[in-house]
């Protein structure tokens, strides 16, 4: 191999779900930043943080949009910590079919944190910038690339979504047939 | 299309199971924005004075906050509007926690519930799906169960629930309606039990549209970090573990008794170690980054949450010390009672038995403990078995019922609401004033801006001053530079300051603001976020009406001088305008009538307290003056005949 060891950069934010008050700040300043234009509207449906809240059992989650998922899990784990009981889905980040989480209220299409990559760049992502009790905080940190990710294309990407959706059978077929003159 | 409301109102008539989405008339938000404005509109429109609270034409009202579901910071609280059984009189209480801007993102300005079920419902609202539920399965259940069992039952974890407990469902008197850890307090619970609503469960996923929206969004979170970083907003009650000022000043049992050395360094740290041993977290409403609410697990109880003064009402009426709130507020919270009046009504209770005025017979194995007699009493009156049944009723009914000279003990209520237990000595004529025309019940929906005492160090005083931005005027510097007692100030000093106390409440109520980050808050430090110089703008930038301090100022004068119009219409009268006779020591029965009567003629207001033709006419209020002359509630010189005046308040 030649060259140094190869790093990237990690944002990260941080949950203290301790100090979580419950005032789902972070998902209005989030709704408006990403509505289009920005700002333009606010609603904590089209969020992609959400807070998971129970009252009665002293539950504060923030949790962030991940990755849209086909199917729920076939089993879950639930977790108690501190004397408090957690499902797995309090701390999942995907927009799944078991709940309302993380989908476009008009689309039904799925919703995932973008870290509120803009140019410029924000300090801080918004949701962060909402919350006023260090709940969330946001850091940066460097960390060493193990393996060299393999970046898909954006083409890529979309062939393996038809797959995903059609099977690779009629989407060669689909291309075979796209690609006879 | 409209911006900041949504323009539609949901209309539920229980009786007949209708459901009507019903758009409204944009003039009516210019003229009396939302919330508790929107509500006595409708209640104006639609329920005639002769109508008895218990009757199905009484309407329950949910009205959001013109600015709720907006960027604004702490506009989270949400009017319910409707008669009283208890004062005869319009009722009116707020909500803090997230049920209003649901209630927007639903669709829906106003929730508006007429009729009577034939038994328990739950209303279900998912944006344009509304139902009326059967709700026989959550019978007697508490007010957070409900909640609880109801976002199971619908499979979302974020449907927002408004219920009524025990309490509610027997017709209590003082029953609340509750959300999560927030109250509606000062007998709304009673009307939303007699309707057979057990709850109303809301989810809404719908846009606001805001006229200026990046604007808005931008001062918003200005706003944010304004009122986080301030120690003038928010509940300083929430952190400061010294209460004394409650505890040594505010009177015991059946606001009878002042213990002036009460507290103590000793009791202080003993309770605090009692707060953090039982806390688990401070909690917010929504988009406020306050932390008002300290949320307490007490052994054996479901979690519960307090703000304030709140903590306090059941121990002092028991004498006896926090623990004993502690256990009993998360059992209060769930039968769904308002913990500023219940206690009230259970101390004069045991201040009857006492005096012999109640027996053994009224009240069999009546506890010798005082805090065991809370608790019986307490359990009596939300099932409304024997004295509670009586005792449900309120301090004021309940005397009348017991008679015997029960009236007697019935000291500390004004037009037949309880108060707070204050008593001074020398009469304060801004708080006599706020005290006997408020006319949402508590003091401390009327007071707030001006402060209570003058600052003693002249330097203080002057830096206090020169920061004041939430002023109106610069008289209210002026008046409070030359303050030199509490009492003595010009009349007209009295009556501008009242009126701006009072103006701020009405304001808040009607966008949605919480009272803790504006009208409330001011007068302890004066650093207070909203204000009347820049509320206009808030309210211009959501909504695109053309908006500045003279426009909200006439709009809070439209929507005071409508809700006195609405209760005139039901009675209410000059002689209804009395603090408690005991709340001050030292009276002076000329000097406050003459202040009264002057007080009356500054808001424009006959001698009876009615507001005149001219008044109302210069409101856009025309509709108002026609009303009261037709009912020869005003006469063409703009007086009240004396013998015109009902007796409704003397009910039963």
């Amino acid at each position: 191999m030649t060259g140094g060891k190869k790093t990237k950069i990690i944002k990260e934010i941080i949950v203290n779900v301790d100090k979580c008050t419950g005032c789902r700040s972070c998902e209005m300043a989030c709704s408006a930043f990403h509505s289009v234009p920005k700002y333009s509207s606010l609603n904590p449906a089209r969020a992609r943080i959400r807070v998971y809240m129970d009252e009665t059992k002293d539950l504060y989650v923030p949790i962030r949009a991940g990755d849209y998922t086909q199917a729920e899990c076939n089993g879950r784990n639930s977790y108690t910590i501190a004397g408090k009981e957690y499902s797995q889905c309090t701390f999942c980040p995907a927009a799944c079919p078991s709940r309302d989480y993380f989908k476009e209220p008009d689309s039904g299409l799925p919703l995932k944190c973008d870290m509120c990559e803009d140019i410029p760049p924000l300090e801080e992502p918004m949701c962060v910038q909402a919350c006023k009790f260090d709940a969330l905080t946001y850091v940066e940190r460097e960390t060493e690339v193990v393996h060299e990710e393999v970046q898909r294309g954006e083409m890529e990407a979309g062939i393996a979504s038809l797959i995903n959706r059609f099977g690779a059978k009629s989407v060669r077929e689909a291309v075979a047939r796209a690609t006879k003159h | 299309m409209r911006y900041g409301a949504t323009g539609v109102n949901l209309e539920i008539d229980l009786s007949r199971g209708n459901i009507e989405k019903v758009e409204t008339d944009p003039k009516m938000t210019e003229l009396f924005l939302g919330g508790q404005g929107a509500g006595a509109k409708i209640l104006w429109d639609r329920v005639p004075p002769d109508t008895d609270p218990f009757s199905p034409e009484n309407l329950l009202i949910f009205s959001a906050g013109l600015l709720h579901a907006t960027p604004v910071p702490g506009a989270n609280r949400v009017a319910v509007n409707t008669f009283s059984p208890q004062t005869n009189l319009m009722s009116h209480s707020l909500m803090g926690g997230f049920f209003g801007p649901e209630m927007k993102h639903a669709g829906y300005d106003q929730i508006i519930i007429r009729g009577k079920a034939s038994d328990l419902v739950y209303l279900y609202i998912h944006n344009d799906t509304v139902e009326i539920r059967d709700a026989t399965h959550l019978r007697g259940k508490g007010c957070t169960e409900t909640g609880d069992l109801l976002k199971e039952e619908l499979k979302d974890d974020k449907v927002q629930v408004a219920a009524i407990g025990l309490a509610g469902e027997n017709r209590v008197y003082t029953a609340s309606i509750d959300h999560g850890h927030s109250s509606a307090a000062r007998g709304v619970g009673v009307i939303m039990g007699d309707k057979r609503l057990k709850a109303i469960a809301v989810r809404g996923t719908k846009d606001i549209n805001i006229a200026h929206p990046a604007e808005l969004f931008d001062i918003s979170m200005k706003m944010h970090k304004r009122i986080s970083e301030s120690e003038g907003c928010g509940d300083w009650m929430a952190y400061d573990e010294d209460d004394s000022f409650h505890h040594n000043h505010f009177a015991w049992g059946n606001a009878r008794v002042r213990r002036i050395d009460f507290w103590s360094d000793e009791l202080q740290e003993r309770w605090t170690k009692l707060k953090y041993d039982h806390m688990d977290r401070q909690t917010s409403c929504y988009n406020c980054p306050k932390n008002c609410r300290n949320v307490i697990k007490w052994p054996g109880r479901r979690r519960f949450g307090y703000k304030c003064y709140g903590k306090d009402t059941y121990h002092m009426a028991a004498f006896k010390e926090l623990d004993f709130s502690y256990d009993i507020l998360g059992v209060a919270q769930e039968y769904g009672l308002d913990s500023y009046s219940t206690p009230q009504v259970i101390a004069f209770g045991i201040e009857l038995y006492d005096a012999g005025i109640l027996t053994d017979k009224d009240m069999p194995d009546f506890p010798e403990d005082s805090g065991d007699r809370v608790w019986y009493l307490m359990e009596k009156i939300v099932r409304r078995e024997g004295i509670g049944d009586i005792l449900a009723d309120g301090v004021s009914l309940a005397a009348k019922r017991i008679g015997n000279g029960a009236e007697q003990y019935d000291h500390n209520t004004v037009k037949g609401f309880e108060q707070l237990p204050i008593k001074l000595g020398k009469v304060n004529p801004a708080y006599f004033l706020m005290i006997a025309t408020g006319e949402k019940m508590s003091i401390t929906q009327i007071e707030g801006s001006f402060p209570q005492d003058p600052i003693r160090d002249m330097k203080e005083r002057q830096a206090f001053v020169d920061k004041w931005d939430a002023v109106p005027d610069q008289k209210f510097k002026d008046y409070f530079m030359n303050w030199e007692k509490r009492n003595l100030m010009p009349t007209q000093a009295f009556c501008d300051i009242v009126d701006w106390n009072e103006a701020m409440h009405y304001i808040d109520d009607s966008i949605g603001l919480c009272g803790f980050v504006s009208s409330f808050r001011g007068q302890f430090g004066g650093d207070i976020a909203y204000h009347i110089n820049n509320i206009p703008e808030f309210i211009a930038l959501a909504t695109g009406m053309e908006m500045d301090k003279s426009i909200l100022w006439k709009d809070f004068q439209r929507i005071r001088n409508l809700v006195r119009a609405v209760n005139v219409r039901r009675g209410l009268r000059r002689k209804d305008e009395r603090p408690p006779e005991d709340h001050w020591a030292v009276r002076d029965e000329e000097m406050e009538q003459n202040l009264l009567t002057e007080y009356y003629k500054f808001k424009g207001w006959n001698d009876q307290g009615v507001p005149t033709q001219e008044t109302l006419k210069s409101l856009d209020l025309e509709f108002i003056a026609e009303d009261l002359v037709e009912r020869g509630i005003l006469d063409e010189n703009g007086n009240t005949p004396v013998e015109n005046e009902p007796a409704v308040i003397e009910k039963n």
